[in-house]
């Protein structure tokens, strides 16, 4: 599974990266998580407002932290 | 770009579907429930919110026994009030406004100014700024948005003022601290030079100042996902505000407080009036220049300007200082510098600083 955590470094970016690490520890599955920091690579996917969480492309939300239990129902 | 976009609104409508055989069932008792519980909270949180000021008085001259009149009495008093009337001001007005803030996505007003002429659109992008969800570090790709939506240039400035410039937390303090004759006067103009200025950038055409790889994205698509929410999740997000502003920003409400307090208590009365009292013209520049490079929520600054214009200082500076503080920060200058070429950078904050500037001699005039 391949999991982006799209934000610039601020502190609901952060959390938004912690609450997906949770997620996927408590699913226990394998998936890569990778953080996009780059304005421009974030505005080409798509997204306007950070913290945005993309899963296998899909884009699952957008401009605010999710909540765990949010995560973890994308990530089955 | 396409297919995620199919994707994206498939798994949009089949949310939608689950969430409305949820609201007709579940939502309607609970929504009751929950006005009851907040009616409750209401007259609770007034009950105490009006025993403060006794409570302070009574802390300060019997418990602790200073005397009435003396410096750190005054001090103490003064502290020991403004700490949890502000915090219970803050509590109650971010938890209302989180949750009005559910209403409001930047996808809905991005969305909503993409029609919009200039002119109503500075006005409805001024006014928006206030009830969108913001922080300056999302500025940017908020910035990116509007521009790929073909928000014109100076309705997008217009909001980017209005965003941090009208802050609620400002609103609620300045009502709470000084009556709400200056908290509306804040509003007014605050909204007045974000719709001004906004203007003026656009009247300027300098979308070529726009840096180049912005400009090319024009042409792109934006993925919206849409949420549906229910009373309780509002209500969540409220409590989730709560949490996290509150959270943030009490020490400094204190730190302002007790600044505030010790110039309340031991600063001679007239002393703010030679340096920021009205005679003193420079003093408006001066608090504009000053305010740039210094970065505070508005939560902080709002007990400091009591303070001052509790001492002497003119109404018209201190708006002024604030306004610089909050609308004028270095951080979110240097953020905005990966979007826009510097001379777009001065624009801006040669007119913004001018509409505060022009706020603060008006208000000196005129008060």
């Amino acid at each position: 599974m391949e999991i982006k955590v799209c934000g610039p470094g601020c502190a609901s970016c952060e959390k938004a990266q912690k609450t997906v690490e949770a997620a996927i520890a408590a699913k226990q599955i394998q998936a890569t998580l990778t953080k996009v920091t780059d304005f421009q690579e974030i505005a080409q996917l798509g997204i306007f407002s950070t913290p945005a969480v993309v899963v296998n492309g899909e884009v699952k939300c957008v401009g605010r932290v999710p909540k765990q239990s949010e995560v973890e129902e994308w990530l089955s | 770009m396409k297919k995620i976009q199919t994707l994206a609104t498939d798994c949009e409508s089949g949310s939608r579907t689950t969430d409305v055989k949820k609201s007709s069932g579940v939502t309607r008792p609970n929504m009751t429930k929950a006005i009851l519980i907040g009616l409750l909270g209401f007259a609770l949180w007034y009950i105490i919110y009006k025993q403060l000021e006794p409570f302070s008085y009574f802390f300060a001259y019997s418990i602790v026994g200073l005397e009435k009149g003396s410096h750190l009495g005054e001090a103490i008093q003064f502290f020991v009030y403004d700490t949890p009337k502000v915090m219970m001001l803050l509590t109650l007005i971010v938890f209302v406004i989180g949750m009005i803030r559910s209403f409001f996505t930047q996808e809905r007003t991005r969305k909503y100014l993409a029609g919009k002429r200039e002119t109503a659109g500075n006005v409805m992008a001024a006014l928006l700024g206030i009830v969108t969800p913001f922080c300056s570090c999302s500025a940017v790709p908020l910035f990116l948005g509007f521009v790929q939506a073909g928000v014109p240039l100076g309705v997008t400035f217009s909001f980017l003022i209005a965003a941090p410039m009208v802050n609620e937390i400002a609103v609620v303090l300045l009502y709470g601290l000084l009556g709400w004759k200056v908290a509306a006067l804040y509003l007014f103009t605050g909204i007045m030079i974000a719709i001004i200025s906004g203007w003026i950038i656009g009247r300027f055409k300098l979308e070529h100042w726009i840096e180049d790889w912005v400009q090319a994205m024009r042409a792109s698509e934006a993925i919206v996902v849409e949420e549906e929410l229910t009373w309780a999740d509002r209500i969540g997000r409220g409590r989730e505000a709560v949490r996290d502003i509150v959270g943030k920003v009490w020490i400094y409400v204190v730190a302002g407080i007790g600044v505030g307090a010790a110039i309340h208590g031991y600063v001679p009365e007239a002393f703010m009036a030679s340096i920021m009292g009205k005679d003193a013209w420079w003093s408006v520049p001066a608090a504009v220049v000053v305010g740039i490079p210094m970065y505070s929520n508005a939560a902080g600054i709002v007990p400091v300007v009591e303070a001052l214009l509790g001492k002497g200082a003119a109404l018209g500076t201190v708006l002024a200082f604030m306004m610089s503080v909050i609308a004028l920060s270095l951080p979110e200058m240097v953020i905005l510098r990966k979007v826009l070429k510097p001379k777009l950078i001065a624009v801006f904050i040669a007119v913004v600083g001018t509409g505060i500037l022009f706020t603060g001699f008006l208000f000196n005039q005129i008060i």
